[in-house]
């Protein structure tokens, strides 16, 4: 992916099976975001091909979400002036088909598919524990129930694969955690989940495989203690080798802290094609494999 | 630390209650002398209603009579009684108690403002349209002595006053954040509120339409604005909306049989032509609030639609005139084939335009709009095919008729009689039922909410699945066919239809920016914001004969002023009535594209 000179996204070949769940951690400007918004058709990839369950899927987020992909935003953008509930019945949009006609002429369908719809986003507003804030405008919840709403929209396209960006960006520790159960909950619902976080406590715990991404191209993939392992990782981090990354302080931290108590481990050396590290015996039949391409400059 | 905390809860307590020693009038007197004041300066502004205020019959209404109230009289007489009624319910008289729920001070301020503003402005008026204070009897000193003192009555009323005079004169106008509890009322009463709410609202607004001089329109307008503000002030807007959302259906069916009954209070047929182009801009204004109010999208063009539908049913009306003059359509066929025509020209339009986003668009639309008029124009035969007799249009469009019930004539029904304008009218208020029900339905669906989402953010919505540029051309093909509905009948009521009065900005009502003032004055995303902003754009210049050249100036100051003051319009949406779960937060996140800027908002820095 570029744009204009400079390429953000470069060669990340990456596949999430299905009751996974996968971090995706890099520096700031690392280009994790924009990977996500080439998955989900936001933007369209200048090379590559996304796909998902074996097929290619075009480049509109519409179908994207349709296909079984959904995602949350890193700069929250919810529908600041439609009620919660409102908001989760956009997200059913995709798994109800009720038109103009029949919302004009109201026949039973009409009234059952409503009804489903609403006991359903009710189930998810439940969930995430905002049922009890249904009426309240979006703009008007504080930020971590935001961001519940969210995943709860997002949830509502019945995803088989679910993108969250930066879920816990402003929350407090003990948001943070319930979080985490949240996570681990809709992963036991066998939805597999990708996630961008800065906070590496909460990614390590959580992911089943950590990816790095720096400058655009994909460093390491691997389970917590590979990529903790990993020279280059807290390099990019602390930002040597590569000038103008800026690390966050704690994830810093903690990489230095574990790099130095472990041993150097098996660095990977390939960047550009990265096997899958995770259990190879991962249901291949749920299956999200991305890659995007871009030419050196 | 803690005793500071403290002494400020006490602050806070006090401006609550407004009863505290720190409380004080601007003027320096007795709350019983304000009151006192309030209530004979109320009685007294009535009283002066009954005499002459001056000499000559040359000002209008005859303001000349002694023992009865004239015109503008009739105005300041309804004031000061307003003022009189919302002292008595502050002195606590029993049965009066509900017109002020939260006792505050800002719906009797309003109210003596209001009879004041215009008495004063009548008094002047006379002055300067008679050549001077000459021409005013004793009665006229009298009326504006006596509407000046519940305003010194008001002014004394205690408030937490503080240093700086705007914000001590905006305490006496503001509405309390917070309301006793109201109590529950039986439904039979609230239908009955709603009656009678209906009948007043009738009424008022007949009074309105019927005015016959621009000064009584002018004084109307002052009285209503502050009588409106009053109740709002008072919380009476708010108890009304909540028992509204209780009775929807009952509420609709009685604004429905007021609209009916409009007709038969009419006896000059020339109200009702007034009436039925309020209801033919406002239906239109509503079909706009789907494309504009729902969707989001700014159609500057949108007139064009009206304009195809009025040709359509102008061409297939047997008119002499028109190019297919053999074809004469029954009007259930006309009308769906002006709507057809509109769809058709909506989704040709919107096809290739709806792939832009916000000011793209608005341009384009405004270029297709010009196009229609300047098209139509150009369609007699030298210019273009022969189709639409260019500027002279297609005139002598034949009178509708329903079962030989022919629209054209004066008919007696139950004694009254309805001229061409009311039968018309009374079409038209079928039509509006229409798109009234097209527009609740749809908005309330998974195709509202699309709209609305995409409206909200349009990024996010495509990610929620939603196909945004077939959800936009299904609210903008919508859009259209409804005002092509509407074009139908318009092109019967007016005769002829001829193309100057589809473009973007005129003087004469059916324009893109007229109608789209109309959606924005009244209250974008409301069923009833269009019709009332379309009734207000329209009546204003028509009683107004000063502002007939300069209407659009008129609309300019009067959209200014509305996004200063009042941004969600006149009549704000359900979405804006959840206000009061308000939590004033600010660190929401600003909304920015995606696709247009670079993710630079650091949410975890
Ligand atoms: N639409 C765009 N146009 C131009 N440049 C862009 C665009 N979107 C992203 N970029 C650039 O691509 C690079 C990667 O940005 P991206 O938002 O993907 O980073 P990130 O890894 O998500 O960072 P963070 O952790 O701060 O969220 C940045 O240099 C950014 O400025
Ligand atoms: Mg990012």
């Amino acid at each position: 992916m570029r744009f204009g000179g400079l390429t953000a996204v470069r060669s990340v070949d990456f596949t999430v099976n299905s009751g996974e769940i996968v971090g995706l951690i890099g520096p700031n400007g690392a280009g994790k975001t924009t990977f996500f918004n080439c998955l989900t058709g936001l933007y369209v990839p200048t090379e590559g091909t996304v796909s998902y369950k074996g097929t290619v899927l075009p480049p509109k987020p519409h179908l994207v979400t349709k296909a079984g992909i959904a995602r949350t935003f890193q700069n929250i953008r919810l529908f600041a002036n439609m009620t919660v509930l409102e908001n989760v019945l956009v997200g059913r949009h995709t798994r109800t088909k009720e038109g103009l006609w029949s919302a004009l002429l109201r026949g039973p369908g009409f009234k059952k598919a409503e009804k489903a719809s609403e006991e359903r986003a009710m189930e998810l507003l439940e969930f995430v524990g905002l049922a009890h804030k249904r009426d309240h405008l979006a703009r008007n919840l504080p930020y971590g129930e935001q961001r519940k709403l969210e995943i709860a929209r997002a949830l509502a396209s019945d995803p088989g694969l679910l993108l969250l960006d930066e879920p816990t960006a402003g929350m407090n520790p003990q948001e943070t955690r319930a979080t985490e159960e949240l996570v681990f909950a809709i992963r036991d619902q066998g939805i597999a989940v990708l996630l961008i976080e800065h906070d590496m406590r909460f990614v390590f715990n959580l992911s089943d495989r950590v990816a790095v991404l720096v400058q655009g191209e994909k460093l390491v993939e691997g389970t917590a203690e590979v990529v903790q392992a990993d020279e280059r990782v807290v390099a990019a981090y602390l930002g040597e080798p590569f000038e103008g990354a800026p690390g966050e302080e704690e994830a810093a931290e903690v990489a230095e802290a574990e790099a130095a108590k472990a041993e150097t481990g098996p660095a990977k050396t390939s960047v550009t094609k990265t096997e899958d590290e995770a259990p190879a015996d991962a249901p291949a039949e749920e299956e999200s494999t991305t890659s995007t391409k871009g030419e050196a400059q | 630390m803690i005793d500071v905390t403290e002494t400020q809860k006490t602050t806070t307590d006090t401006t609550a209650t407004a009863a505290a020693p720190s409380a004080r009038g601007l003027l320096p007197l007795p709350l019983a002398t304000a009151r006192a004041l309030l209530l004979a300066g109320g009685i007294a502004t009535s009283a002066s209603a009954y005499m002459a205020w001056t000499w000559t019959d040359e000002f209008p209404g005859d303001l000349t009579v002694n023992g009865y109230p004239g015109g503008l009289q009739w105005l300041t007489f309804v004031a000061g009684i307003l003022t009189a009624l919302f002292t008595l319910s502050s002195y606590g008289v029993r049965g009066l108690g509900w017109l002020l729920p939260a006792k505050n001070n800002a719906p009797v301020v309003l109210a003596a403002l209001g009879g004041f503003a215009t008495t004063w402005f009548a008094v002047i008026a006379i002055t300067v349209e008679l050549g001077g204070v000459v021409n005013l009897e004793p009665g006229g000193w009298i009326a504006a002595v006596a509407s000046l003192i519940p305003v010194l009555g008001a002014l004394a009323l205690p408030e937490p006053l503080g240093d700086d005079l705007k914000d001590n004169l905006k305490k006496y106008v503001a509405k309390p954040d917070r309301f006793p509890a109201p109590k529950a009322i039986a439904p039979w009463v609230e239908r009955a509120i709603i009656t009678i709410v209906t009948i007043i609202g009738l009424a008022v607004f007949t009074y309105g339409i019927d005015t016959e001089y621009g000064e009584l329109f002018v004084g109307y307008l002052i009285l209503v604005t502050f009588s409106l503000w009053a109740l709002h002030t008072a919380g009476m807007l708010d108890t009304f909306s909540r028992i509204v959302a209780h009775n929807r259906s009952f509420t609709l069916a009685m604004g429905f049989a007021a609209a009916i009954a409009f007709p038969f209070t009419q006896t000059d047929d020339h109200y009702a032509n007034i009436g039925v182009n309020i209801l033919i801009f406002g239906t239109v204004a509503l079909g706009l609030n789907i494309v504009v109010g729902l969707a989001g999208l700014l159609d500057l063009g949108y007139v064009a639609f009206l304009g195809v539908g009025a040709y359509t049913a102008a061409l297939v009306s047997g008119s002499e005139f028109s190019r297919f003059s053999g074809v004469q359509f029954p009007f259930w066929a006309s009308a769906l084939t002006g709507a057809a025509a509109s769809l058709v020209f909506g989704v040709l339009i919107g096809a290739p335009t709806l792939r832009l986003r916000g000011d793209y668009l608005a341009i384009v639309t405004l270029g297709f709009g010009e196009i229609f008029r300047i098209a139509v124009n150009n369609m007699d035969g030298d210019s273009g095919p022969d189709i639409t007799n260019g500027p002279n249009g297609i005139p002598s469009i034949p009178d509708l008729s329903f079962f030989g019930f022919n629209l054209g004539e004066s008919h007696d029904i139950a004694g009254f009689t309805l001229g061409r304008f009311a039968n018309y009218y009374l079409l038209m208020v079928l039509i509006m039922a229409i798109v009234v029900l097209v527009y609740t339905r749809a908005a309330d669906s998974r195709i509202g909410r699309s709209w609305i989402a995409i409206r909200e953010d349009e990024t996010a919505a495509t990610a929620m699945g939603i196909n945004g540029f077939r959800v936009k051309l299904i609210a903008f093909a919508l859009g259209a066919a409804l005002a092509g509905l509407a074009g139908t009948v318009s092109a019967h009521v007016t005769y002829s239809v001829v193309p100057t009065p589809y473009q973007f900005a005129g003087s004469t009502p059916p324009n893109s920016a007229f109608l789209l003032a109309a959606v924005v004055l009244g209250g974008m995303g409301t069923v009833a914001g269009p019709l009332l902003g379309a009734a207000l754009l329209y009546l204003l210049p028509e009683k107004l004969n000063f502002l007939q050249d300069k209407s659009l100036l008129a609309f300019g100051i009067a959209l200014v002023l509305l996004m200063r003051f009042r941004p969600e319009g006149i009549i704000a949406n359900r979405r804006q009535q959840l206000e009061f779960h308000e939590t004033g937060q600010l660190d929401v996140p600003e909304q920015a594209t995606l696709t247009d800027e670079p993710a630079v908002t650091k949410a975890g820095a």
